[in-house]
């Protein structure tokens, strides 16, 4: 029993790393109508990020993430305005492929600048672990702050689109771009804001990421990035609380097939289950119908 | 400066190519000839046309290994430890008087860049290779080389098929000899009875040794209370493998994988609280050199290598001072390896008489009988000698990681 606990709660705190890197999928599809496959690679500079501020120039851990947070933002508006930005009017299938190229460029700069060796990440969580039941349960510091963090950054996240106009542009935007700009809202600004705050949370990510498996290639944000991407299908791509619980769901199964099936196989069951949601639900678990006008 | 080397060389090249074009009927003036020619620049003419002299020019080894990726430790080690034996033996005049030419290839310890380094070192003339460094590689090289009848030694390649065709031999330990010694170690040492195994499936090193160790641990009534694998796409998260090596109440945890992924497990066992004593094989062996890796997590961590710096014969205190004047750093047993791979090929080529002048096949068919009558005390085991199907015959040594430094057992 302590042991299933143990690999359900483990299962969490992957499934919010999840999660936080879906809503960076999700937000982007929901209010730009592209995927933005460069994503997981913004994680993977952010971890660099800090890694440089914490281990190399000796700065403290949360000087690391706010400067991680400042430079992915940056790096995220300037790839939306150069590289997709131009885009905006081309084939989606064009988007497409230029998001797989700045994703292999982010991953090249990084090996042209950091190496391809690994680095052991020193982990940005100093809360200490948490012992329960005579010590035969503990949860690390990592996995708390993952899952407080998730709850934290979804809760903001849902009161920003809701309570401020800039959400609501950005609702307006992803319910009809020509009608709100009609209306006089900023399209451009509004999906630069969306590509900003999609980034931030990248960096969030990929210091936790690191933090709770510690160690740093080129290559780090690549698989979370593609998990993370089944994690906003599933959950119904476009919907907040879907990555959310498309994340925690998805990384919980990981674990737990892990656990009980086969440790080698989990993949192949996260994505079979992907297949049998979406044959039953084709638009994930919350997402929305799409009427399509004929 | 470099630039101009290169066209210096290009020119030497082209006029070697044209004086042994003209002196093509009087027979064996090829490859080695050229390859004597682009080693004097200048005098290319004249030794070109003095056809091919015995007991100098050079000798073209190649190397292949990853000096860049993830496992590039290894193979920048064994570049620095082949070309320290490769300068020493130059210093003191060479194989039946040739020097050796050593040329190190990078191939980020990918299959298809492997056999492209193989192609650019065979078009650079080589004449002999020692490697490549790791395992998945040295078996997609074996295919060429044996092909081509090129004599391939590598230093660390342990996988079983690495030495599969007869031209392959190779200095370290096969993948099952490392799996069974290590069982018979833990057994005979009475390090544990109960021991949980984590290894990577998608691995043909890994999941050889593995397979072996499992098997020879029941000779050493070693329980195996858990088996859990892990693989190349899912390796970062180890918390469910070390939950079950936890429930299972292991002693001591096995690890037959490589360094980097270790590094991540010790730390994961760290933030859950789970010490218990780890043991691994050479691919462990770089964990102390993974950049801003806390060293205290490996404290205690044991793995079977065949060579310990602080050892305290000649042989080795001569090696690791060099080695630490040369690359300022400590050598791994990697690096030890490629040193005695240089040696073993000198003591074989001068066992064969091996000259510069002989191509790459004639070679081959020499060292392949020579190998195997040769005797060595290297670095990595005394008397080490050679069986026809490329295996070398040495006694298995074990360190300890005690304050940051391999210490033996």
């Amino acid at each position: 029993m302590m042991s299933f606990i143990s690999y359900f709660i483990n299962g969490l705190s992957l499934g919010s790393v999840y999660a936080i890197i879906a809503l960076g999928y999700t937000m982007v599809y929901g209010i730009a109508k592209m995927l933005n496959f460069a994503h997981g690679d913004v994680i993977m500079i952010g971890g660099y990020v800090v890694f440089t501020v914490v281990s190399t120039m000796g700065l403290g851990p949360v000087a690391g993430i706010l400067l991680a947070v400042i430079l992915c933002t940056v790096l995220g508006v300037v790839i939306e305005g150069v590289a997709y930005r131009p885009l905006r009017m081309a084939s989606p299938l064009a988007v497409l492929i230029t998001a797989i190229g700045v994703s292999y460029l982010l991953q090249n700069i990084a090996l042209l600048v950091f190496g391809s060796n690994p680095k052991s990440f020193t982990s940005v969580v100093t809360v200490p672990a948490l012992k329960l039941a005579d010590g035969k349960l503990t949860i690390s510091g990592e996995t708390i702050v993952t899952i407080i963090s998730c709850v934290v950054i979804m809760i903001g996240l849902t009161t920003f689109i809701k309570k401020t106009r800039a959400g609501q542009a950005m609702l307006a935007v992803s319910e009809d771009k020509g009608a709100a700009q009609l209306m006089g809202i900023n399209v451009d600004g509004t999906i630069a804001l969306t590509f900003a705050i999609g980034s931030a949370l990248a960096a969030i990510a990929g210091a936790l990421l690191c933090s709770a498996y510690p160690t740093l290639t080129p290559y780090t944000g690549s698989m979370p990035g593609i998990k993370a991407f089944v994690a906003a299908v599933f959950g119904g791509i476009g919907s907040i609380p879907g990555a959310l619980i498309g994340g925690l769901l998805l990384g919980v199964i990981e674990n737990l097939s892990k656990a009980y099936i086969s440790s080698q196989l989990s993949d192949a069951i996260v994505f079979a289950v992907l297949i049998v949601v979406l044959l039953v639900k084709p638009t994930g678990i919350l997402g929305k119908k799409i009427n399509e006008k004929v | 400066m470099k630039k101009s080397m290169k066209k210096l060389l290009s020119l030497g090249l082209a006029i070697a190519m044209a004086a042994s074009l003209t002196a093509c009927g009087s027979g064996k003036a090829s490859e080695g000839t050229t390859a004597a020619g682009t080693e004097t620049k200048g005098e290319t003419q004249t030794t070109a046309a003095g056809g091919a002299a015995t007991g100098e020019g050079t000798i073209k080894i190649g190397g292949i290994g990853p000096i860049s990726g993830s496992t590039a430790i290894y193979g920048q080690a064994v570049k620095n430890g082949a070309e320290l034996a490769v300068n020493e033996i130059n210093a003191n005049g060479g194989i039946n008087g040739a020097k050796i030419e050593f040329n190190f290839q990078d191939d980020e310890n990918d299959t298809e860049k492997s056999v492209n380094a193989y192609n650019t070192l065979k078009d650079w003339g080589m004449q002999l290779l020692v490697g490549t460094v790791t395992s998945a590689p040295c078996i997609a090289v074996g295919a060429e080389s044996s092909n081509d009848n090129m004599f391939q030694l590598t230093p660390s390649g342990s996988a079983v098929d690495c030495t599969k065709f007869e031209n392959q031999f190779r200095v370290c330990f096969s993948d099952p000899n490392q799996g069974a010694a290590s069982a018979q170690y833990i057994g005979e040492n009475k390090l544990a009875t109960k021991v949980a195994v984590i290894y990577d499936s998608s691995d043909v090193y890994s999941s050889g040794i593995h397979d072996k160790f499992i098997s020879e641990a029941a000779n050493q009534g070693i329980e195996i209370a858990s088996d859990e694998a892990f693989t190349a796409d899912n390796n970062t998260n180890f918390s469910v493998q070390l939950q079950k090596a936890q429930d299972s109440g292991a002693e001591l945890v096995f690890l037959p994988i490589y360094y980097s992924q270790a590094a991540l497990i010790l730390a994961q066992a760290k933030q859950m609280g789970y010490a218990p004593a780890f043991f691994g094989c050479d691919g462990l062996d770089g964990l102390l050199t993974v950049e801003n890796f806390d060293t205290k997590l490996a404290e205690n961590v044991m793995l079977l290598t065949p060579f310990a710096a602080d050892a305290k014969d000649d042989l080795t205190q001569k090696f690791v001072t060099s080695f630490k004047e040369k690359y300022n750093e400590t050598p791994n047993q990697f690096a030890a390896d490629a040193y005695d791979a240089v040696y073993a090929v000198k003591a074989a080529a001068e066992k064969a008489g091996v000259t510069a002048d002989m191509d790459a096949s004639a070679i081959c068919d020499k060292l392949k009988t020579a190998m195997t009558e040769i005797s060595i005390n290297g670095l990595t085991g005394e008397n080490m000698k050679w069986s026809a199907d490329g295996e070398p015959d040495k006694a298995p040594k074990a360190v300890k990681i005690v304050n940051g430094v391999y210490t033996a057992m």
